[in-house]
């Protein structure tokens, strides 16, 4: 759980700005155009969601977007795809329980 | 509505080397793809492929990945991208889902279905905590968003995706604690196995994931023998510390719209499972829809391009953009290429079941 | 008697071990181990499966890989023409390819590999060279770490190491990150 700062064939990480981004609350740095669960990954966060009915954690599976494994409630809108929805700056990301709650403004 | 001459849905290698294929005969093509960027899963392929030259062997897939897209812009080819198909109607009617926000409905007269594969899990208690993951995910997460999902992997499964995997996650920086493989004898290419075993990676053929243990992410998991039906043998578990299990047992076509549109389904279970008939030439049952790369049937990048330009070559041809001679000589020379691909121990079984699919008599 | 079981279950070959038994590579008219009083490095290819590949021979300036028409046919190297330039080492995707030569100097055999993890030991260092398996063998010290354009980001490591090993080792561990 740790970003590939450098790496044999791909290179250095190449310097890209960083936008905050708010996870359960807590304010966070990620890089800008990378994938939500990329970003919570690199800060370490073990589960994105727990499930309805045994509340079971999950995480990442597919990480192509076929899954639906890693669904969170991205700025009031739940069940979003974490892993093909890049962040974008002051998004407000929160693990999902259940179904999750539409909280967007109207 | 919007009208097209060539549709080509999938902007991955086979989706990508049909566009260019149909755009270099003169058609009008549109490239669509449900993601924000195109190149499918090619620009995960860090390594470089095999082949021969005209499969541009040698090659990073990611190097190829952005040579296709540098001659896509050459040819001008319009592409979408945050571009969902969501159905096919009436055999030439595509229904594109755009931004999320947008339904657009386009004509077209030639459809190129080329939307991949997705991979299959496997399932074993704990297999749903978070940390047992895909392959191809646990790629996508070091190559392509430079992150790493775990420290200390346990792959499960020994084809190439899980040896090349295993491989780029030690070139990560992570630690691969075991391959363990439920078939007696290893699947990969021998020189990807080598070069994971030479870093000191332990195989078990005869192996297999018994269970996954921990409460909010994978904290350890269990490894067991199989007997020779498969079942595993007390007293021969092992715990291994690790943070991380990927799954690498195969990949089945996504299928969705080719059968929603009505082309007719064929059983191939060494390709993947469920696929659409296809003639040698790509088309399916529909004659204005045409397939590319894994959806006709599970293969690699190398193979999935080969495809792409037939298919292109192929729907081209069928509008009338090349004459008869040309279209043999481009079309016998990508299946030249492909054969080659489809040769030796390793792709003679491929040759054969997708010779199978192409010689199923309809009706 | 653990010695023994390793032994034992090495023998068993590439697709249990994952990597090629010397028995598996002598066997192969692919594998040739550069015979010792051989006076330069010369190509080692270890793939011995037919797999659909040969950039080895279409790399090499001097045509001393032959594959053939058909591509999976086994490479095979005609040590007459190899000039130990090591071309081959980097285009071969399968990283199956290493230089070899006996006895370069008093006591010490020469091998250059492929090697593409970071970081990269400098010139100088003493590195711990591995078999087949990723087991160490013995210590080699680092002559040249070759990295250039045209060998595409496979870096190759050349390292002296015990003539008694000659055979045995074929890359180098890992180094810890930094």
């Amino acid at each position: 759980m740790q970003r590939i700062i450098d790496h044999p064939v791909l290179g250095p990480l190449p310097e890209v700005k960083m936008v905050r981004i708010i996870v359960d609350g807590e304010s966070l740095m990620a890089r800008e155009g990378e994938m939500i669960a990329a970003a919570l990954i690199a800060t370490g966060k073990k589960y994105f969601r727990k499930t309805v009915k045994t509340h079971e954690p999950r995480g990442i599976y597919c990480g192509i977007g076929r899954c639906t494994d890693c669904v969170m409630t991205v700025n009031g809108i739940p069940n979003v795809r974490t892993c093909v929805t890049p962040v974008e700056e002051g998004m407000v990301i929160e693990t999902q329980m259940g179904y999750g709650v539409w909280k967007q403004e109207q | 509505m919007e009208e097209r001459e060539v549709v080509v849905i999938g902007a991955g290698p086979a989706g990508l080397s049909a566009a260019l294929e149909a755009a270099r005969a003169g058609a009008h093509v549109l490239l669509v793809d449900e993601n924000s960027k195109p190149g499918g899963q090619l620009f995960k392929q860090i390594h470089k492929f095999f082949g021969s030259h005209e499969h541009r062997a040698g090659v990073r897939g990611i190097d190829i990945g952005t040579q296709l897209l540098e001659e896509a812009e050459r040819l001008d080819i319009e592409v979408w991208l945050d571009a969902e198909a969501c159905g096919i109607f009436n055999t030439t009617d595509v229904w594109i889902v755009r931004n999320k926000e947008k339904s657009v409905t386009v004509r077209a007269k030639r459809i190129i279905l080329a939307t991949g594969a997705v991979e299959n899990s496997v399932n074993f208690p704990g297999w749903s905590l978070p940390g047992v993951m895909g392959a191809g995910a646990a790629q996508t997460m070091i190559n392509l968003h430079r992150v790493l999902p775990g420290q200390k992997i346990l792959m499960v499964g020994s084809g190439n995706v899980g040896i090349i995997v295993s491989y780029q996650l030690l070139q990560a920086g992570a630690d691969v604690k075991a391959v363990v493989e439920a078939a007696p004898r290893l699947g990969g290419y021998g020189v990807h196995t080598a070069k994971v075993r030479r870093a000191g990676v332990p195989f078990y053929t005869s192996h297999t994931v018994l269970e996954a243990r921990g409460t909010d992410h994978v904290e350890s998991a269990t490894i067991v023998q199989l007997d020779d039906k498969w079942k595993p043998i007390p007293g021969t578990e092992k715990e291994l510390d690790v943070d991380t299990i990927c799954i690498a047992a195969g990949l089945t076509p996504l299928v969705e719209l080719a059968f929603a549109a009505g082309c007719e389904p064929l059983y191939s279970p060494l390709l993947g499972g469920m696929v659409p008939w296809h003639d040698r030439s790509m088309a399916t049952s529909i004659p204005t829809i045409y397939l590319a790369g894994d959806i006709s049937g599970v293969e690699e990048a190398s193979t999935a391009m080969e495809e792409g330009r037939m298919a292109g070559l192929s729907a081209a041809y069928s509008l009338g953009y090349v004459d008869r001679e040309t279209y043999a000589v481009g079309f016998d020379a990508a299946e030249k290429r492909m054969l080659a691909l489809r040769s030796g121990m390793f792709g003679q079984k491929r040759r054969d079941a997708k010779a199978a699919i192409v010689g199923h008599s309809r009706g | 008697m653990i010695m023994m079981e390793t032994k034992d279950t090495y023998e068993k070959g590439l697709k249990i071990t994952g990597a090629p038994s010397l028995d598996e590579l002598h066997a192969s008219p692919c594998y040739q181990l550069p015979p010792k009083e051989r006076r330069a490095l010369a190509a080692v290819i270890e793939c011995i499966e037919g797999i659909p590949c040969n950039p080895c021979e279409t790399s090499c300036p001097v045509g001393a890989i032959t594959v053939g028409d058909e591509i999976t046919n086994l490479p095979v190297v005609d040590f007459e023409k190899c000039t130990g330039c090591g071309i081959c080492v980097a285009a071969c995707p399968g990283l199956a390819i290493y230089l070899k030569k006996y006895e370069f100097k008093e006591n010490l055999s020469y091998i250059a590999f492929p090697f593409e993890y970071l970081p990269l030991p400098p010139e100088g260092a003493t590195v711990q060279m591995v078999d087949r398996y990723g087991e160490y063998v013995c210590d080699g010290t680092v002559l040249r770490v070759v990295k250039i354009k045209r060998m595409d980001r496979t870096t190759v490591v050349h390292v002296s190491y015990p003539n008694d090993y000659y055979e045995r080792v074929v890359n180098m561990k890992r180094l810890p990150a930094s």
